[in-house]
């Protein structure tokens, strides 16, 4: 008899919300509870610095050029030794979409996301981050990487000759 | 004084302390609803206006009020504004008939704990019940939105499908009580209550009440996910607020109407009447909600079928038993 199994669905039905009443409610009641994202998570953007305290950012545009709502706008410079640097660096918080392309592109580490989700301001003008406002003292997510360890103008160690690096291979002595 | 004097200031007591008690109750039930769906749905509900948001209604007020009162220009005017007085106004006269506590004894006369005992109390609440879809027909008309006029049309069919089970599966009631006076029937049931002899009626009656306040297993005339809002789409303001104020004042006169035909009335152990009374109808209007929780919207053709197929030919043969069981007893 089909009445038996509604009677049935409808009490099941009944029991189940009954359980989720006495549940306890998942909601976090944001500006009094805040919850902690993982170090992952993807808000506001950082300008970091390398172990010595320099510059990470090179100024090599691909953060810009990956943007797919193009937030990001500078202007490159070099200083006297040759090494590029961004003389000024904007990003424009009300047009970002925290997608982490341009984290992604950044060949030196310099831009990353941090878990920061409280971007909120009362001007629209106040979410343009200028390069002061973006450079942190730290080195971000990565503590030990060094740019110009590497590669760049002025590397300070030649090809070959790192702590990390094996010794270049003779290919004139690589005969099968 | 005079005692017909009296008589008619004791009266206007008891309308204004009746008037202010159900206008808050339904208040407060928009929000308790509001906190049980909460609960049912893990969330909290609202909470921010005051202690546990308990002074929310007074915030949906002063929105209520403060917002714009639009009428569609094409509409019919007079007819747009009557409709949801029409609504309001036989949810909240039915309690007149209610009695919701024992007759008390203030300076040597009794007083009735019920506005008016009419001696066809029971038929009034029929004939009310039957106006109160006026208010959803002539909103819906008078809007001149379709959206608003199926929701009349639907309200109208629910009507006819419902009306006559609520008032067969009352019949046993009066066979019982051999009355018509709501006080009357409360004092049959000093006894045993009259869902202990009737729970297939008292089901019905149940199923009915559901359909009459439009909650949702049957709210078609509303069907938020088809017709935007029903019978009330084109309503703003507080013209809307009247129409959710009835809705909420109707599902506690009908909770008061299931107690008084069902749960004994106002008896009870212990406890005085009048606590006994709007306890057991606060636990109607917490099943309504919990209820609205849990059940999916019934289907136009199926509130029909469930109406005409089912529910009135189980009525007329409840009362064809009840008769039977009545004559057997002598």
């Amino acid at each position: 008899m089909t009445i038996f199994t509604d009677i049935k669905a409808i009490l099941l039905g009944l029991w189940t919300t009954w359980k989720h009443m006495l549940r306890r409610p998942v909601t976090i009641q944001y500006p009094e509870e805040k919850r902690q994202p993982s170090p992952r998570y993807r808000a506001r953007i950082v300008l970091t610095r390398d172990p010595d305290g320099g510059e990470r950012c090179v100024a090599c545009y691909l953060c810009s050029a990956a943007c797919p709502v193009d937030c990001i706008s500078m202007q490159s410079g070099e200083r006297e030794n040759g090494r590029r640097f961004a003389v000024w660096f904007r990003i424009n918080f009300s047009r970002c979409i925290f997608c982490g392309l341009c984290a992604e592109a950044c060949p030196t580490l310099a831009i990353q996301m941090t878990p920061d989700y409280e971007i909120c301001k009362r001007d629209i003008m106040d979410l343009l981050y200028e390069k002061e406002d973006l450079l942190i003292d730290g080195c971000g997510k990565d503590e030990s990487y060094n740019f110009y360890q590497h590669a760049g103008i002025g590397v300070a160690q030649r090809r070959g000759e790192g702590a990390e690096e094996k010794a270049p291979v003779d290919v004139r002595g690589l005969v099968p | 004084m005079t005692p017909d004097l009296i008589l008619i200031a004791v009266t206007a007591a008891k309308i204004a302390i009746v008037l202010f008690a159900i206008l808050t109750l339904a208040a407060y039930l928009v929000f308790a609803e509001r906190r049980v769906l909460g609960w049912i749905q893990d969330r909290k509900g609202p909470n921010r206006v005051g202690p546990f948001g308990l002074l929310q209604p007074l915030a949906d007020l002063i929105k209520l009020l403060t917002k714009e009162d639009f009428r569609p220009p094409a509409g019919d005017k007079w007819l747009f504004y009557l409709a949801p007085a029409m609504a309001a106004i036989p949810a909240i006269m039915t309690f007149a008939i209610i009695p919701f506590g024992a007759p008390v004894t203030l300076f040597g006369t009794e007083i009735a704990m019920q506005v008016i005992d009419l001696n066809v109390g029971l038929l009034l609440f029929m004939a009310l019940s039957s106006i109160a879809v006026y208010g959803v027909a002539l909103g819906g008309w008078a809007s001149n939105s379709k959206y608003a006029l199926l929701g009349s049309i639907r309200g109208l069919a629910q009507l006819i499908s419902y009306e006559l089970s609520m008032g067969l599966s009352l019949v046993p009631i009066i066979m019982l009580a051999r009355s018509l006076k709501l006080s009357e029937i409360v004092n049959a049931q000093s006894g045993c209550w009259f869902i202990v002899y009737q729970p297939l009626a008292f089901l019905i009656f149940l199923i009915s009440i559901l359909a009459e306040c439009k909650r949702i297993p049957f709210d078609l005339p509303e069907a938020e996910g088809e017709l935007v809002a029903g019978f009330h789409t084109e309503y703003s303001g507080m013209r809307f607020g009247l129409f959710f104020v009835g809705e909420y004042i109707n599902i506690i006169v009908l909770g008061g109407l299931a107690t008084t035909f069902f749960l004994g009335g106002w008896h009870g152990p212990v406890l005085p009447p009048v606590v006994w009374f709007t306890m057991k109808t606060l636990s109607f209007a917490f099943f309504f909600i919990w209820l609205r929780g849990t059940a999916p919207r019934l289907r136009y053709d199926q509130l029909m079928q469930l109406g005409w197929k089912v529910l009135t030919p189980l009525a007329l043969v409840n009362i064809l038993v009840t008769a039977w069981w009545l004559v057997l007893k002598g």
